[in-house]
C-alpha cells in the first residue's frame, strides 16, 4: 500500500524528558507520503509525547524532526507556519466552546494562513462537509454529540490542508455508540492520500485500515510492521504479551 | 417620632441641601466611571502581561521577563493589602511633596483605579489560568500565536467566567468614592457632611444615603442581569 513516496515525516534519535525522567529514549521513525501508521503501546510508554513532539507541543531534549523536508528543531524556524501544516487532533476534541463549528474551523484559516473571510468561509464550509457536518455549521460545540464535536475538530485540522494530521487517541473519549462515525472519517480521509499517524487504541480499526503498526514501550519503538505481522506474528516477547493482554479483553 | 422625622427627615433641610447633594451625586458618577473605565483596563493589561511573561523563553530574557512577573504579583498584592483610605490620603500628601501636583480627585481616582486593578487583575487572572491548557494546545497547533490564541481563543473564554466576580469588586470599589470625601472631592458624603455641619441637622445625611440608593441601586441590579447574561450557554 505504502509503497515509494517521500517521507513526510522523518524523526531520528528523538530524546525527551521531564526533569530526570525519560519517556522518549531514541525514537527513530519515518512516515512516507499516503501512509496511515498506527502507534500502540502500554500506558506510560511515552506514545502520546512522542505524537506531540511532531509539532513541538512538546520541546524534544534531544533528536532531529523534519516535517515535509523542513527541519522544524532548526533554531529560528517559524513555529507556526510549521505547525499550519500539521494537523492534530486531540482526544478531548478541544474545540472552543464560545465559537460555532464554523467558527471553530475558520478561526485559523482567518488568523495564521490570512485568508479573505469570504475564503475562510468557504474552505470552512468545504471542510465540515467533509466531515458530514455541513448541516451543523452554526451549532456551538455544546449543542453537538462528542462525536460530532471530534469531527468538527478533524474538520478544524483539514481547513489548513495540511501534510500529515496527528491523532492523539480521537476516539478515547467517545462513548462507544460514536466511535464508528469518527473512524468513517479517518477511513474517508485515508481514501483521499492523507499521511496520517494515529495513536490510539482501536485495534479493530489498525487491523483494518493502518499501512503499519508500531508498538512502543518504556519510551523505545519495540517493533513495527505491517498489522498482519505485529498483530498475526510478533517478533518481540513483549510485543506478543502485550497483544496478548490486550486481546485477552475483547 | 416626631423628633426623629425632624432630625433625620427635615423637609426644609433637604430641600434646601439637595442642589449640593445632586452636584455631589455628578461627582460621584464621574469619579466612578473613570476608575471602573481605568481600573478594568490596567487591571486586564496587567493579566494579559503576566501571562505572557510566564511563558518559555530563551535564558537572558526569562530573568527579566521573571523579575516584571515578580514585579506584577508584588504590585498587585500591595495593593490589595492597603486600605484605599490610606492610599488617597498618601497620594494627596505624598505625589505634591514629588513635585507632582494633584488635587483630592486625581488622588482618589488614581488610589481607587490601582486597587481596582489589582483585585481586577487577580481576578482576569484565575479565569485565564481556569481556562482549559487544551485550548491553548489546539489553538496553538493550527498555527495561530501566543498573542493570537490569548487574545481570540482563551480570553473570551476567562472574561466569561470572571464577569460574576468582576461585577462584584466592582461594585465594591465604585463605594469607595466616598473616601474622597477626606480629601475634599466634593461628592456625595462630602456634600452630605457639610450640609449636616452647616444646619446642625443630620437630614442631609440621609439624603445622601438616598443619592447612593439611587445610584447604585440599579448598578447591583445590572450586575445580577449581566452575571445571569454571561452564564455558559453550552
Amino acid at each position: 500500500m505504502a509503497a515509494a513516496g517521500r517521507h513526510i515525516l522523518d524523526v531520528r534519535g528523538l530524546h525527551k524528558s521531564f526533569g530526570t525522567l525519560a519517556v522518549l529514549k531514541g525514537i527513530d521513525f519515518r512516515l512516507r507520503e499516503r501512509e496511515l501508521a498506527f502507534v500502540i503501546g502500554p500506558s506510560g510508554s511515552g506514545k502520546s509525547t512522542f505524537l506531540r513532539c511532531c509539532n513541538r507541543l512538546e520541546e524534544p531534549t534531544s533528536g532531529s524532526i523534519h516535517v515535509d523536508g523542513t527541519d522544524i528543531l532548526a533554531p529560528g524556524v517559524d513555529i507556526n507556519a510549521v505547525r499550519r501544516r500539521i494537523g492534530m487532533v486531540f482526544q478531548s476534541f478541544n474545540l472552543y466552546p464560545h465559537m460555532t463549528a464554523l467558527g471553530n474551523v475558520t478561526l485559523a484559516l482567518r488568523l495564521a494562513s490570512r485568508k479573505s473571510k469570504a475564503e475562510a468561509l468557504e474552505i470552512g464550509r468545504a471542510a465540515l462537509a467533509r466531515v458530514g457536518l455541513a448541516h451543523k455549521a452554526q451549532a456551538h460545540p455544546g449543542e453537538l454529540s462528542g462525536g460530532q464535536q471530534q469531527r468538527v475538530a478533524i474538520a478544524r485540522a483539514l481547513a489548513l490542508e495540511p501534510k500529515i494530521v496527528l491523532f492523539d487517541e480521537p476516539t478515547s473519549a467517545l462513548d462507544p455508540e460514536l466511535v464508528g462515525s469518527v473512524l468513517q472519517v479517518m477511513r474517508d480521509l485515508r481514501e483521499t492520500g492523507m499521511t496520517m499517524l494515529v495513536v490510539s487504541h482501536e485495534l479493530q480499526f489498525a487491523r483494518a485500515a493502518a499501512d503499519r503498526v508500531v508498538f512502543m514501550e518504556d519510551g523505545v519503538i519495540v517493533e513495527q510492521g505491517p498489522p498482519e505481522q505485529v498483530f498475526g506474528a510478533p517478533q518481540q516477547a513483549r510485543t506478543r504479551a502485550f497483544v496478548a493482554r490486550i486481546d485477552g479483553h475483547r | 417620632m416626631d423628633r426623629f422625622l425632624f432630625t433625620f427627615f427635615n423637609g426644609e433641610v433637604m430641600w434646601e441641601y439637595l442642589p449640593k447633594i445632586l452636584s455631589g451625586m455628578w461627582v460621584t458618577t464621574y469619579l466612578a466611571a473613570f476608575v471602573i473605565a481605568t481600573g478594568l483596563a490596567l487591571g486586564l493589561l496587567l493579566a494579559v502581561l503576566r501571562s505572557t511573561l510566564s511563558q518559555k523563553m530563551p535564558a537572558p530574557l526569562s530573568w527579566l521577563a521573571e523579575a516584571l512577573r515578580l514585579l506584577i504579583i508584588f504590585f498587585v498584592d500591595v495593593m490589595r493589602s492597603v486600605p484605599p483610605l490610606v492610599l488617597i490620603v498618601l497620594f494627596f500628601y505624598g505625589l505634591p511633596a514629588l513635585g507632582l501636583d494633584i488635587a483630592g480627585l486625581g488622588a482618589t481616582w488614581l488610589a481607587l483605579s490601582l486597587v481596582l486593578a489589582a483585585f481586577a487583575e487577580e481576578i482576569y487572572w484565575a479565569g485565564l489560568i481556569a481556562v482549559a491548557k487544551g485550548q491553548w494546545e489546539a489553538a496553538r497547533s493550527t498555527g495561530l500565536g501566543f498573542l493570537q490564541t490569548l487574545i481570540y481563543v482563551v480570553l473570551p473564554q476567562a472574561i466569561r467566567l470572571t464577569v460574576p466576580p468582576l461585577t462584584n469588586r466592582t461594585i465594591a470599589i465604585t463605594k469607595g468614592t466616598a473616601l474622597g470625601q477626606v480629601v475634599a472631592v466634593q461628592e456625595i458624603l462630602y456634600q452630605a457632611y457639610s450640609g449636616l455641619s452647616f444646619s446642625s441637622n443630620p437630614s442631609p445625611l440621609t439624603l445622601g444615603a438616598l443619592a447612593y440608593l439611587v445610584l447604585f441601586l440599579p448598578v447591583v441590579v445590572a450586575g445580577r442581569w449581566i452575571e445571569t447574561r454571561f452564564a455558559w450557554r453550552r
